[in-house]
């Protein structure tokens, strides 16, 4: 029996382009396999191989979204494979949202299975997790030992059309699908045993998560721009030059407050980033690329804008996990109510 | 982190540049940036030009503050 035809999508890093640096590197092709596409190739063993490999830039990919998505389309198109993979993309953003967007398209223009893998915190599992399948991996490329495998014995149950089990099983993240199986024990006596651990305060795990929708309601809008206070927070990881809190470039354990007062213009002598998941170049250049001082300031003494905040709140939002991001911005909603803050412009990389 | 200021009762306006990530995130007022690394700016650009490029973006992040929203929206430049 010939072998099933896999194409694999991969970013700059795992293409062994290079990092940051490389990330604007638009979509090329190379023949067979590619950094974690030999693993894959190791446990695809005699059923599959992977006939081209798909390097693309991060940034490329997310900052050219339809140009992309056609690009990637049509060399993927080209190979007229049986099965399409991207990543595993752990937690990084911007590889998510690409392996994420082109599974979406590949699985819908060329109707063939497709399948990537992400950390559940990844921006990329909330956005596809109901329209391609999504292993879950650990949040970091130490992961990828347990991932290609995980997504190597799904991807051939896919291709070779086997059914697929429930997420808990096979090790997706839930799509949304309901899946039946029948199980050794009955309802009632899987109920009566969580009921019991619940009881007991022992830990237990339901089967049927509820889920959850954590939206909030828009704010008023501001009626007088000239008598509003403005406060810049961000993402991006700008600091004052030689980071004073020592905020992580990534999985940032801290944000930072930074007084601005009297401050017209942030230059490279002065202010940088923190940021490790992008190319910090332009931001230490100038980090009003980043945050806007200068045209704040500059507003503030024109008076289209009442005052702009004297202080700045930052993080490094780069594989910071999702309850971190909550608990410092938290933090900071409580200061900019004490200071009276009217509305923040919130910057993100 | 929008999200959970703007729950605590100030209004947001999310400027970034993968605004499906911040539509998923849950943001309410959105505008899109240039680019990843450099959101306000453009280093391909003379500096005054740049200048007025982030006074756009920053002009459109003020009126989306001014513009009441019942659900998300994003401003375009």
């Amino acid at each position: 029996m010939s072998k099933f035809k896999v194409v694999h999508y991969i970013n700059q890093f795992f293409g062994q382009v290079g990092g940051e640096e490389m990330a604007h590197i638009p979509a090329e092709k190379r023949k067979g396999p590619v950094g974690p596409g030999l693993a894959f190739t190791k446990n695809f063993g005699d059923d599959a191989e992977i006939v081209a490999t798909i390097v693309c830039g991060d940034s490329w990919f997310n900052e050219n979204l339809e140009l992309a998505t056609e690009t990637v389309l049509a060399m993927v198109k080209e190979e007229s494979p049986d099965l399409f993979i991207a990543g595993p993309a752990f937690n990084a953003g911007r590889y998510g949202v690409a392996c994420g967007t082109i599974c979406d398209a590949v699985q819908t223009e060329l109707g063939i299975p497709v399948l990537t893998g992400m950390y559940v915190e990844n921006p990329g599992a909330d956005m596809f997790r109901t329209k391609v399948l999504i292993v879950s991996t650990a949040d970091s490329a130490a992961g990828m030992r347990r991932a290609v495998p995980a997504m190597a014995k799904l991807a051939l149950k896919l291709v070779k059309g086997e059914r697929i089990g429930a997420s808990v099983e096979e090790g997706y993240i839930p799509d949304g699908v309901r899946r039946n199986f029948f199980d050794k024990k009955r309802g009632s006596t899987r109920a009566l045993e969580m009921l019991l651990k619940k009881i007991a305060g022992e830990p237990f795990e339901t089967e049927y998560p509820m889920p959850t929708f954590d939206r909030v309601p828009p704010m008023p809008a501001i009626t007088d721009m000239t008598k509003a206070t403005i406060a810049i927070v961000t993402s991006g990881g700008i600091v004052p030059k030689g980071n004073p809190d020592r905020i992580e470039s990534s999985s940032a354990s801290k944000y930072g407050s930074y007084n601005i007062e009297g401050v017209d213009d942030l230059t490279s002598e002065t202010y940088e980033t923190a940021h490790g998941g992008h190319d910090p170049v332009y931001a230490n250049e100038d980090a009003d690329r980043v945050i806007p001082v200068d045209v704040l300031r500059q507003y503030e003494k024109e008076g289209k804008i009442g005052k702009l905040h004297d202080w700045f709140y930052s993080t490094v939002g780069n594989g910071t996990a999702v309850a971190s991001s909550k608990k410092y911005a938290a933090e900071i909603a409580e200061k900019l109510i004490s200071y009276d803050v009217d509305a923040v412009v919130l910057t993100s990389t | 982190m929008v999200k959970e200021i703007e729950r605590a009762g100030i209004p947001v306006v999310h400027i970034c540049t993968v605004t499906p990530i911040s539509m998923t995130v849950g943001a309410n007022r959105i505008v899109p940036a240039i680019a990843i690394p450099h959101p306000l700016g453009n280093p391909e650009l003379p500096a005054d030009e740049e200048y007025e490029l982030r006074r756009k973006l920053v002009d459109k992040a003020l009126e989306a503050l001014s513009t009441e929203v019942d659900d998300q929206t994003i401003f375009e430049v």
